[in-house]
């Protein structure tokens, strides 16, 4: 698949000429994460120019969305980065609840950063995994895939979904949990994550071929990683202790005790790490979501906004009413526009919701994390090596289902 | 009102509304807060001037995204706005601008570098053009594609779907042919959201009358005389019941005969016999196992 380019006379190859020459990396490329093509001028191995073609996942979710009432577009959500879906629904239910202005109870708060920072782990498990099979071991990923299969069973047990699990609704979550699962997850906790993910990660992090691979690969400056829009673990690699969780803290992420991993080096090697140290700080997170979580609903009891419970519908003909309501019109939602974003696992996700007052967005328009770092690939990967753009893109975390949404 | 959600908290810095306001002087066409955002709208001809003092004095360091938005009802239909973020006050401001298909809004591509592909997406998706932006290719539609979908005239399904031709062994291009119409179901209450009238309720708007018609003679009905006359007489006819006895009259005759019933056939024993389970009939003789078939 290459062609020549341009003809070029090299200091160190007296007579002969070489030329550069473009090669499609992707889209049918296992280490593009997805349907990534990405055309690269290169001189040899060494990468010139880099091209990414996007949008071959392109299907008109923000369309589709201006076309159903609040409720059923919630699902699409799911379906965006479809490894941390319920981070995804966090951004929508809250911009919607900030539009309607309706107060979530405290319960089901807690469940939500629980629930929001399972997700975080879940994702974090697989770019890791992913990231340290692109640079070439094939052990780690296999052990943490096991965890991110009993995340997927814990968002099975409170949803009945393994992925796309459409839990989090305006107004609170669809559903209480089970006792035990709460039981369990603080077992796995304080057991099977540090272990496993510990014995994983010490294969990893202070391995000469990982470390080869990925220090001082992709350096970006601080300036740059603010310029270019950096979010989540990229720009905290970068030094810029900058998280939405701390500095906007929505839900009760403000009485939650965490730290904010940063890097030093601004390299793939500490984006790494820093998704590494986030795997310990949400634990943390959870731990304290658990041991503070308060009974009661777990759903806002503005029955215009939350459907009744079932058992309440066979005796109450209000509630059958409020139910048929929601579930064929809808809510309307105030008119007006709101922007908000929340810290996915891989940076800002943001909704910039437009509401007309009717029962259907007028438009919704999905701020992706990868759209940013992803244009960056140029300037990142220019004169590195052909295969340094494998661990260029790992590190990124990049999801083509949000990316082209 | 009171704040009852909890969506980010990012800080609001008081009197950033007036501040911002009188930064821009001219530039600014409106600004209003609401459900604690402060959203600006800026003249299209200074977004980059307007920007540029966002990000250098005010410290608006980050540019997240850029969206587009389309009224078709508006002399210019599109609005792009522009989200911007402070890392270092924390705090979040929206400023948009309106275009048209052939007025093009001004590139921030000199401000941020990330603006090249958000503005190639607003371009994609609605077809807002931005001076300046030397990359101005489709983003996230297929190649060699025509017409910008997320403007609110274009249909939700398209006008093209492609599918691999096994006669020609390629992708092939056809127009969209569905098999069910997109269903699209109208939930507005009638008495909501309708934009016509419903039957009957044009009796609504034509005002009472100051006196209310009653018929309380039979001159009143307005039937005329001969009718009038009809009615005043006094009715002879008895009501029926007056007329045979009332409930001490019996019952009345049958009208016709009862048709009778066609004898049964054959003898009452036979029916018992009918009900009783047949006899079983002698067992057939069975072929030996091994001659049999696998049942498989």
């Amino acid at each position: 698949m290459s062609h020549a380019m341009h003809l070029e006379e090299s200091p160190t190859t007296g007579d002969e000429v070489i030329t550069n020459y473009t090669i499609n990396f992707g889209p049918q490329h296992p280490a593009a994460h997805g349907v990534l093509r990405m055309v690269m001028e290169l001189d040899g191995e060494i990468i010139e120019r880099v091209d990414p073609h996007v949008g071959l996942l392109h299907r008109g979710t923000e369309k589709l969305i201006e076309h159903k009432t609040y409720l059923q577009a919630l699902p699409y959500f799911d379906r965006l980065d479809y490894c941390s879906p319920l981070a995804q629904e966090y951004s929508y239910v809250l911009a919607i609840e900030k539009l309607l202005n309706v107060q979530v109870p405290e319960r089901a708060q807690y469940l939500r950063v629980l629930f929001a920072e399972l997700t975080r782990i879940c994702n974090h498990m697989l770019n890791i995994g992913a990231h340290v099979m692109d640079v070439g071991a094939m052990t780690p990923n296999l052990w943490v895939f096991e965890l991110r299969e009993d995340c997927l069973n814990f968002f099975e047990r409170a949803s009945g979904a393994r992925m796309h699990s459409a839990w989090f609704r305006p107004g609170g979550v669809h559903q209480d949990v089970p006792e035990k699962l709460l039981v369990d997850i603080g077992n796995w906790i304080d057991t099977r994550l540090p272990e496993l993910f510990g014995d994983a990660m010490s294969l990893v992090l202070d391995n000469r071929i990982f470390k080869q691979r990925n220090v001082d690969i992709a350096v970006v400056s601080k300036d740059d990683a603010v310029a270019w829009g950096f979010s989540g673990p990229m720009i905290r690699a970068a030094g810029i202790p900058w998280d939405l969780r701390k500095s906007q803290p929505y839900d009760v992420y403000d009485r939650m005790e965490f730290d904010i991993p940063v890097g030093t080096n601004s390299d793939c090697y500490d984006r790494f790490v820093v998704r590494v140290k986030e795997v310990y700080e949400s634990a943390k997170i959870m731990k304290q979501c658990l041991a503070q979580m308060p009974g009661g609903p777990i759903c806002s009891d503005d029955r215009k906004v939350s459907p009744p419970k079932r058992a309440e519908m066979k005796q109450s003909m209000e509630a059958l009413i409020h139910h048929f309501k929601l579930y064929t019109e809808g809510f309307h939602v105030p008119a007006g526009e709101v922007y908000v974003a929340t810290e996915s696992p891989k940076g800002e996700f943001g909704v910039y919701l437009v509401s007309d007052g009717s029962n259907k967005p007028y438009r919704c328009k999905i701020r992706p994390t990868a759209f940013s770092h992803l244009q960056a690939m140029d300037f990142m990967s220019k004169g590195h090596m052909l295969p340094d753009a494998t661990a260029i893109l790992g590190a990124i975390d990049v999801v083509f289902g949000e990316c082209d949404r | 009102m009171a704040t009852l959600h909890s969506a980010p908290r990012f800080t609001m810095i008081d009197g950033l509304k007036s501040a911002l306001s009188e930064a821009l002087g001219d530039h600014l066409l409106g600004a209003h807060a609401e459900h604690g955002e402060l959203l600006l709208t800026v003249k299209r001809d200074s977004v980059e001037d307007v920007l540029r003092m966002l990000r250098d004095e005010h410290k608006y360091q980050q540019l997240m995204e850029i969206a587009g938005v389309d009224y078709p009802s508006r002399a210019e239909r599109f609005e792009v706005v522009y989200m911007l973020l402070s890392l270092t006050t924390n705090s979040r401001i929206m400023v948009k601008c309106s275009a048209s298909e052939d007025t093009p809004v001004p590139t921030v591509t000199t401000l941020w570098p990330n603006a090249g592909w958000l503005e190639r997406e607003v371009f994609d998706m609605y077809g807002v053009l931005f001076a300046g932006n030397s990359d101005l290719r489709r983003i996230l539609t297929d190649y060699g594609f025509e017409g910008h979908p997320f403007r609110k005239d274009f249909p939700l399904t398209g006008y093209h779907e492609l599918r691999y031709s096994e006669d020609e062994k390629r992708v092939v291009y056809e127009p969209v042919e569905l098999a069910q119409d997109l269903r699209q179901f109208d939930f507005m209450s009638p008495w909501e959201g309708a934009d016509y009238v419903l039957p009957g309720d044009e009796k609504a708007d034509t005002s009472p009358v100051d006196e209310p018609k009653t018929t309380e003679k039979p001159s009143d009905t307005g039937a005329g005389a001969k009718t009038d006359k009809q009615a005043s007489e006094k009715v002879t006819a008895g009501a029926p019941a007056e007329k045979d006895g009332g409930e001490e009259a019996p019952a009345p005759k049958p009208t016709e005969d009862q048709p009778a019933r066609p004898k049964r056939k054959g003898k009452t024993s036979d029916t018992a016999e009918a009900t009783e389970p047949k006899k079983k009939r002698a067992p057939a003789k069975r072929k030996p196992a091994a001659a049999k078939k696998d049942p498989k």
